[in-house]
């Protein structure tokens, strides 16, 4: 068990919701703070991707780059060489949507400090419909040398991200969400890049979560709890590099496991989790998120509903697994 | 590096930078021959009269910045960085072969003294643009210039152009930008696979000082460079007419010769061709051996 402090109030009514990507607005101009080389570019969409609080900091900072995602992260690249730790931001299906050879060559291969940020990621985006929802964004990003790809679960955590990026050195993509989310973790509860989190201990199965779909994950225990399913809950904000010691230990303990995501599962987080699993500790694994489709125009709840990923949705996928599924590695 | 040659010692660096464009070629067994050959002029300008740069501290933080982006030229700046003292010229023979520092598309990180890495076409102006705008707006630096090189059928991807507005809306003087204007790109001429004409109304329409120049002529190169650096309220781009090919008669002007190299016959028949300018003249000159 890690010593992660859950938000006590997180199965309240009146949980405290945020979106996520308004904690990475308070983590850049933290960054900004700490560090005169932290600079910012956005894409035409400097409110919505909160950079505007860094923006009204620092406005010699700050550069407008237009609709124009392929320079931006080109631009992104030049100042990295001149020493600069840019934060390049638009919304997730623009960047690196579109730009994603340009990040590939001249970030990744380039191995220059540039920060991705991909707002708007994932279901939540909703009335905006498919063109939107980036759901290939995480398997775009983990499939590149050098990268590093966080997946904050609420903004508390897209905060220290944020602060942890702009001091790592690397090339790295934080994929944000646009609409409030419930707030899952303390000021006090740890973050580091490339930790995952074990929230619940488990016996049955381990559910493995990311970004937003670890609270769906919590809840979804509580209501197999009731049932007298024992699930282990496992945080993994951090998609690459992946924690494989804490992975792999819980599904050791578990002997199954389910991974829930939004976005696609094909090369996905679930992609990341089988991958590993399958050659360190052959474990069976259910993956939940975007079954190979695009999205379409609905409230975030309907289509977290239509799509699965609600916690009565996940606690009856799986239900279905474990019922159908043996346990393998109980007793290691 | 300024000042130091004279006119006709720089014309001797371009001969030998175009010679071991050619045994490199060779020795590789691919890679591209016109675009190097055609920018050898422009490279000898750069490396040894435009650019400050120290080979011995290829990081030194008063440098010039040199950004290829049409990376697939990338022998002419591989021999000129030899020529200028960043690495020994035996190990330009290394070009493409595996655990060579000299990569078929330059990486930054496997040669010191590059500043990029590129080669999908498109990306060189906007890191230009970065790195420019972080000098100008950022940083205070004056003494500085970014100079970057991209290919003209290059000038088909949007990125370049995106980069051409960022950098006419700041007024990036900073940069200098050359067009190696050749008129050849793989599938033919640039006029007939995708017009740029007007290219000179183009770039100056984003705000850009443009400069038309005999890209293989050094003198027109260093004096254009010079007038750039001097324009301090706009970005300047150096639309330089080279030969593809230039000074092998056979691949002259022939776009077949964009992504090829030459075999070992055709190898020893183009060095005859440099050191005799094409048959003009009996004696061969000398070359590097």
């Amino acid at each position: 068990m890690s010593d992660y402090i859950l938000n006590p109030d997180l199965f309240s009514d009146d949980v405290k919701q945020e979106p996520i990507r308004a904690g990475f607005g308070r983590g850049l101009k933290a960054a900004g703070e700490a560090n005169e080389m932290v600079i910012a570019l956005c894409a035409d969409l400097t409110d919505s991707t909160q950079m505007s609080l860094f923006k009204e900091a620092f406005p010699n900072r700050f550069v407008e780059v237009g609709v124009a995602e392929q320079n931006l992260v080109t631009l992104g690249s030049g100042f990295a060489r001149a020493g600069k730790i840019p934060f390049v931001s638009s919304y997730a299906a623009f960047s690196p949507g579109r730009n994603w050879e340009q990040i590939r060559t001249t970030i990744a291969l380039n191995n220059q400090p540039v920060k991705i940020v991909g707002s708007h990621a994932g279901l939540y985006t909703g009335a905006d419909g498919a063109t939107h929802q980036m759901l290939e964004d995480i398997t775009l990003m983990r499939v590149l040398p050098n990268m590093v790809v966080i997946v904050p679960g609420d903004s508390l955590e897209a905060d220290k991200a944020t602060r942890l990026l702009a001091e790592n050195g690397k090339p790295s993509y934080l994929r944000l969400t646009r609409e409030k989310t419930p707030i899952i973790s303390t000021d006090e509860s740890p973050f580091e890049i490339g930790k995952a989190y074990v929230l619940r201990e488990g016996t049955d199965i381990s559910l493995m979560g990311t970004g937003t779909m670890t609270y769906q994950l919590l809840a979804a225990a509580n209501i197999l709890a009731e049932q007298g399913i024992n699930a282990e809950v496992v945080h993994v904000p951090t998609i690459k590099p992946l924690d494989n010691e804490t992975i792999v230990a819980s599904a050791r303990r578990t002997g199954r496991v389910l991974t829930a995501e939004e976005g696609q599962i094909k090369g996905g987080f679930g992609g990341a989790v089988a991958e590993l699993l399958s050659e360190q500790l052959p474990t069976p694994v259910k993956r939940v998120g975007m079954q190979d489709r695009f999205g379409e125009s609905g409230t975030p709840a309907e289509l977290l509903d239509y799509f699965g990923l609600t916690p009565e949705k996940i606690a009856e996928t799986t239900k279905d697994f474990i019922n159908n599924t043996a346990q393998y590695h109980r007793d290691y | 590096m300024s000042g130091q040659l004279t006119t006709s010692q720089l014309q001797q660096k371009a001969e030998i930078i175009r010679e071991d464009i050619i045994r490199m070629l060779e020795a590789a067994g691919s890679g591209h021959s016109a675009g190097p050959l055609g920018l050898a002029d422009i490279f000898t300008a750069l490396y040894f009269n435009i650019m400050n740069f120290d080979p011995k501290n290829p990081d030194w933080e008063d440098r010039d910045i040199f950004l290829l982006s049409n990376g697939h030229c990338i022998p002419v700046q591989y021999a000129a960085m030899a020529e200028a003292g960043f690495f020994d010229k035996e190990e330009l023979l290394t070009l493409r072969k595996f655990g060579s520092r000299l990569q078929g598309h330059p990486e930054r990180e496997r040669l010191p003294g590059l500043e990029n890495t590129s080669g999908p076409l498109g990306s060189g102006l906007s890191q230009a643009a970065g790195y420019a705008y972080s000098m100008q707006y950022m940083d205070d630096i004056k003494h500085r210039f970014v100079y970057v090189v991209m290919g003209d059928g290059e000038l088909d991807e949007g990125n370049i152009w995106e980069a051409a507005m960022f950098a006419g809306k700041n007024k990036l003087s900073h940069i200098i930008a050359f067009i190696d204007r050749n008129n050849i790109q793989i599938d033919g001429n640039t006029e007939d696979v995708m017009p740029l004409e007007d290219l000179k109304g183009k770039w100056e329409s984003f705000g850009w000082h443009v400069i038309e120049i005999d890209g293989n002529n050094i003198e027109s190169v260093i004096d254009a460079a010079s007038i750039g650096r001097a324009i301090t309220n706009r970005p300047t781009v150096i639309i330089a007419h080279t030969i593809p090919g230039k000074g092998v008669d056979f691949m002259e002007y022939d776009y077949h010769w964009h992504g090829v190299a030459p075999n070992s016959e055709q190898a020893k028949d183009a060095l005859h061709k440099l050191r005799t300018l094409n048959g003009k003249i009996t004696h061969e000159g000398q070359g590097v051996q």
